[in-house]
């Protein structure tokens, strides 16, 4: 009997746990419940044809929301854009696999949506996908990410310049026209477009001789890996004057050591500290002088499909850059914070 | 004093040996290549505390949580023969419940610190009793069954809190995974120690270290003897998931905050390999808490080492492999067979030029 329940008690934990990873991998992806026939004539149309509740179809096809901070505030803004108080029907699906992520996007051309938004997991083999939901006369707009594909398989790209953002953090941490330039540099995850973006501008710098690279580490996003790093240069009485952590959290971790070792940060001091992604308590720490600088790669690209969508703003080229921010300490105001900052 | 040198000589540190002469070849290596670098310094940090710092403090503060997970894992090695490879993610979850909890209340004192930490300890139990049923009543290897929550052990940690990284500002969580102010030593270090002399105490008072080697070394005999041996496993799995939470809340303390993806990643390869390192069969059976601990001393020592050498931290990961390769082997009973041959060949050798001398 006891050894029953416990089997019981085996069995119904084992399957919720089964349950939670299949929930997880799979994203809660939209798989299509109605497969059309063959026979059945693709609905051609030049502009978009609204359902029948007057509502535009838009299917978007993301990364999980758990993938990071970023994507987080991507996937909220894309719910509050396409509302159905602004006139849409939003269908999601979330994966960080490219085959779930090609399939889901077949159920949306299957479904008949007006609109597919997708932000792909690989740059590779949408070729298909993108002609068929071309047949059937779906507009394609990517955005966050780049396809590999013929321009004219899609309406117009909105990204980021990942280099634009690490050129913006250079060009403001040349600004602050300080004596010698010492900088620890920690790199993200090494080959992420987020990591080559924002070495790229900083890199330029020590090759040209203007910055002085004291070190030079990927700690890949680990905020404990980048706290280790700054605290083995203070061992070894490095001197630095700069740290530029290719994310808050390796920021946060790099201050942890600063702390530790009772040397000064923040606006007007020692260390001049610099991070990305503008998450909001990041941004906190810069309004309380702690930091110096944040740099954003702005998640909100929801408003500029939206207008493309409905005809207020028409796109001169393909390939749509998304305005990037940086924040200094000394000018940003709460307002900022709320509305630029991500997470709580 | 001679014959005790001897006996280092000898091997007669049993298990112990191996990892023993790691960190003193470490620590010679290190000395020639900077004297200064064990240097230990008092100095003010940023709350106004006078702290200890230097290499010295960095590599035993940063091996805490890494010691804290060596030492559950040990018994969990001894008692199953395998592994749980799936720490990392439950530290991750505890971390979370640990963030979660003290998020809810409206302020954090000493108290919710307090019971946050036994949500954590009750949460990671939980995930690890879902292991240790496995493990022990389902009789399925250890490996496999940690797989399930390896896999989605961080997703779980996710929907705790439901964002990426949410931090928590309070002095106690600092002191936690910084300073007690007043006290030069880090709270980390201090936890270790806490956490030892609780293993001691428990081995001392009770018999579980007696029960755990008998049922890793034959399940069934311990059973005809009378020991529960699915209780004893089913307890070293829970005993972990305490170990578990301690890791998890050190790691949020330190940074408060939490970062589901990275908190304590690729831990588990680190404990294994400290129970490793350590002299233990991975096999199960025999153990030494003591060895564990000196390996995680060993593998945080290893890695300053050779960020201090300003070793590309994507490279250290094979500098790592490379030294624990060669720890490993020589660990093995193949090769400490074919050194105790050729001790005794040497031994006979002498003896034959003695005998010969006095001819």
């Amino acid at each position: 009997m006891k050894k029953k329940i416990g089997s019981l008690v085996m069995a119904t934990s084992l399957t919720a746990s089964l349950l939670m990873s299949a929930c997880t991998t799979g994203g809660g992806a939209v798989t299509p419940t109605e497969p059309t026939t063959p026979d059945e004539p693709a609905v051609v149309a030049d502009d978009p044809a609204p359902a029948a509740d007057g509502l535009i179809k838009v299917g978007v096809v993301n990364n999980p929301p758990s993938e990071s901070g970023y994507r987080e505030a991507n996937v909220k803004d894309m719910e509050a854009v396409f509302s159905e108080a602004n006139g849409y029907e939003l269908k999601t699906a979330y994966s960080l696999k490219n085959d779930e992520q090609l399939q889901a996007a077949q159920g949306f051309i299957t479904e008949g949506v007006d609109y597919l938004l997708i932000s792909a997991a690989e740059t590779t083999g949408w070729d298909e996908v993108l002609k068929k939901a071309q047949e059937n006369g779906i507009k394609v707009y990517l955005f966050d990410r780049m396809i590999d594909v013929d321009e004219s398989l899609y309406e117009a790209a909105v990204v980021s310049d990942m280099a634009a953002e690490g050129d913006t953090a250079v060009q403001w941490l040349l600004d602050q026209k300080l004596d010698e330039y010492n900088v620890i540099h920690i790199q993200g995850a090494m080959g992420s477009d987020a990591q080559i973006g924002r070495t790229g501008a900083l890199q330029k710098q020590f090759d040209d001789g203007k910055m002085n690279c004291v070190v030079q580490q990927t700690a890949t996003w680990d905020e404990a890996e980048a706290k280790k790093i700054v605290e083995t240069a203070i061992n070894s009485k490095q001197k630095f004057n700069v740290i530029y952590a290719e994310n808050d959290g390796m920021a946060k971790g790099a201050v942890a050591a600063l702390d530790a070792a009772g040397i000064k940060h923040g606006v007007g001091q020692e260390v001049i500290v610099m991070g990305f992604d503008c998450n909001k308590w990041a941004l906190r720490e810069l309004k309380a002088g702690n930091w110096n600088y944040d740099g954003q790669c702005s998640p909100f690209q929801a408003q500029i499909i939206s207008d493309l969508i409905q005809g207020k703003t028409t796109a001169s080229s393909k390939k749509i850059i998304n305005q990037e921010k940086g924040f200094d300490a000394t000018t940003i105001t709460d307002d900022d914070i709320n509305t630029y900052g991500l997470g709580e | 004093m001679k014959n005790k040198l001897k006996q280092i000589f000898k091997g007669g540190l049993g298990q112990l040996t191996i990892p023993l002469i790691a960190i003193a070849l470490l620590v010679i290596f290190n000395l020639i290549r900077d004297p200064s670098f064990f240097s230990i310094e008092l100095m003010h940090n940023n709350d106004g505390n006078i702290v200890l710092a230097g290499n010295l403090i960095s590599i035993i503060n940063g091996a805490s949580e890494l010691a804290v997970l060596a030492m559950g894992m040990t018994l969990v090695t001894a008692a199953c023969g395998g592994q749980d490879i799936s720490v990392g993610a439950m530290a991750a979850i505890a971390g979370s419940t640990f963030v979660k909890v003290l998020k809810a209340s409206p302020s954090i004192t000493g108290i919710t610190v307090v019971i946050a930490f036994f949500a954590a300890c009750v949460v990671a139990m939980l995930f690890a009793s879902f292991n240790g049923v496995l493990v022990a009543i389902f009789k399925i290897q250890p490996m496999i069954a940690t797989l399930i929550l390896f896999t989605c052990g961080r997703s779980i940690a996710y929907w705790i809190n439901g964002g990426a990284t949410p931090t928590v500002e309070s002095p106690i969580i600092n002191a936690i995974g910084g300073f007690i102010p007043g006290i030069p030593v880090p709270t980390p270090v201090l936890i270790v120690i806490a956490v030892a002399i609780i293993f001691a105490l428990a081995f001392r008072f009770t018999s579980i270290e007696l029960f755990t080697q008998s049922v890793g070394i034959n399940g069934s005999a311990a059973r005809l003897n009378g020991i529960n041996s699915t209780f004893i496993k089913l307890l070293s799995f829970i005993i972990l998931g305490a170990c578990v939470a301690v890791a998890g809340s050190i790691a949020v303390g330190r940074l408060g905050l939490i970062n589901h993806e990275t908190i304590l990643l690729d831990i588990e390869m680190d404990a294994i390999l400290a129970v490793a390192i350590g002299g233990n069969s991975l096999g199960g059976g025999k153990f030494k808490i003591s060895g564990s601990i000196i390996g995680a001393y060993v593998i945080q020592m290893l890695t300053i080492t050779l960020y201090a050498m300003k070793v590309s931290s994507t490279d250290v990961k094979a500098y790592k492999a490379i030294v624990i390769i060669i720890l490993v082997v020589i660990g093995s009973p193949v090769i400490k067979a074919k050194f105790q041959k050729l001790m005794n060949r040497i031994k006979d050798n002498k003896r034959k030029v003695s005998v010969k001398g006095a001819e």
